[in-house]
């Protein structure tokens, strides 16, 4: 298997970049880690006409922590953010990294070529739109910030226009005191989830869930978040989790495909909201008097 | 461009070819160099087979085109030992039976290599988690991991 000829252009700078795919007639593709598109264009399911790779632009694999949010440069590679210090303090990101594929994956993959690509079973666009993240992104017109809710479109489908590049991540922190969980299921250890549940966890004093956020993947064409307001005021027990697990089986429409019927893929939706629940929890503090 | 110079060092040696650029680097590796070791599979990136090191990390070399190695320092398995003197993964694979077709193995050899780059100790949970990228059809894993884990203790012992 051999990818269709193309032009290669290695820009060093994001204006090089933005200029290189505006002049692709939107024909162009942005290489970054690889590891989803290479396999696309060596099964020929894409045939840019011109491959964009953006491994030798400069400035965009810095991970800083800023007021509110950790800013994450597109070309960090999963495995560098997974071993980066600042990442303890986001602990959700940092459960995430570890499900993200395999050893070699990880070497190359990157963090905006993750959310880029868009993979509705991928891992990290769940961790952005639960914490209500956003990234930005460089055209031939500046920078825009686009929020995660506004950002995923549908199967392998993103607001970034074919002239733009994502060019940093935005992971805001969790809200004080609040836990937070990611949890999958896979048929085999590394492959892409079946079904995934990244939950974000606030207890009131007292102990009663207070805000409860919730974002399932491999159940739609992006990831779903799901309105848990139903759980606002329960106690924190077992019973509050299965019924956290019934709202996101009941708000999710999943597609039928080779790896899972529709049905299974809805009970996994349940049964993977309720442990990351379960596991999210205990993580909060409750606020102090 | 369609075709460029590729700069590059391979098992420590300078390289310097034209290449098109839709030339993946395990094709590089095999077919402009004649490094066969490398092994391609899926040619995917699900099986892991051709797993060599760039600038000492385990990347999946179909995955990666040749040109994006412009002054890197690749190693394949051709640059882990020799057939006189193995390096002790290999001589561990041979000993603990971690191979029987063979053809897996030199992508094994390599991802364990980084793995014991990194940690010299590993468990055999952490071994698992490195070669859990890696297929084999053969084995049935229990041999492959037991290797590792022999390689590491040899490694470790002081040279007699």
């Amino acid at each position: 298997m051999k990818p269709a000829a193309f032009d290669y252009v290695a820009p060093t700078s994001v204006e090089e970049a933005v200029a290189a795919l505006s002049g692709a007639g939107g024909d162009a593709k942005v290489l970054a880690g690889g590891q989803s598109l290479v396999p696309l264009m060596n099964l020929r399911l894409a045939k840019p006409a011109v491959v964009v790779d953006i491994n030798r632009v400069a400035g965009l694999d810095g991970v800083t922590v800023r007021s509110g949010f950790l800013s994450v440069g597109a070309l960090v590679r999963h495995a560098d953010l997974a071993a980066h210090p600042d990442v303890a303090g986001w602990p959700l990101l940092r459960d995430a990294l570890e499900l993200i594929g395999h050893p070699a994956i990880r070497n190359r993959g990157t963090v905006g070529g993750s959310i880029a690509h868009a993979d509705p079973a991928a891992e990290l666009p769940g961790v952005l739109r639960v914490l209500g993240g956003s990234v930005v992104a460089a055209g031939p017109n500046g920078s825009r910030e686009i929020a995660a809710d506004d950002l995923f479109l549908g199967y392998l489908t993103t607001a970034l226009e074919a002239e733009e590049i994502l060019t940093e991540v935005r992971f805001p922190a969790l809200p004080a005191g609040a836990g937070s969980a990611f949890v999958e299921f896979a048929r085999r250890h590394g492959d892409f989830a079946l079904v995934g549940a990244a939950v974000v966890v606030a207890l009131r004093e007292g102990g009663q869930v207070g805000e409860a956020r919730l974002c399932l993947i491999g159940v739609g064409p992006g990831p779903v978040a799901v309105d848990m307001g139903g759980l606002q005021g329960k106690p924190a027990t077992e019973a509050t989790w299965a019924a956290g697990g019934e709202l996101a089986a009941a708000a999710c429409d999943p597609d039928s495909d080779l790896h899972a019927p529709a049905e299974y893929r809805r009970q996994l939706a349940s049964v993977m909201t309720a442990r990351a629940l379960a596991l999210a929890a205990p993580r909060a503090s409750e606020p102090r008097r | 461009m369609k075709r460029m110079t590729l700069h590059c060092r391979v098992n420590g040696e300078a390289v310097a070819r034209e290449v098109e650029v839709r030339r993946t680097l395990a094709d590089f590796v095999r077919e402009d160099l004649g490094l066969t070791g490398t092994h391609l599979g899926c040619e995917h990136g699900a099986c892991g087979a051709c797993t060599l090191l760039v600038d000492g990390r385990s990347v999946r070399s179909c995955l990666m085109f040749a040109v994006q190695a412009e002054g890197c320092e690749v190693q394949t398995v051709e640059g882990l030992g020799t057939e006189e003197s193995l390096h002790p993964l290999q001589q561990a694979f041979w000993d603990h039976h971690g191979l029987q077709c063979g053809f897996c193995t030199p992508g094994f050899l390599m991802a364990a290599a980084e793995l014991l780059r990194r940690n010299p100790h590993p468990d055999e949970p952490a071994v698992r988690e490195a070669l859990s990228g890696n297929l084999c059809r053969c084995t049935g894993y229990q041999n492959i991991v037991a290797a590792v884990l022999a390689a590491a203790e040899s490694m470790a012992a002081p040279r007699a």
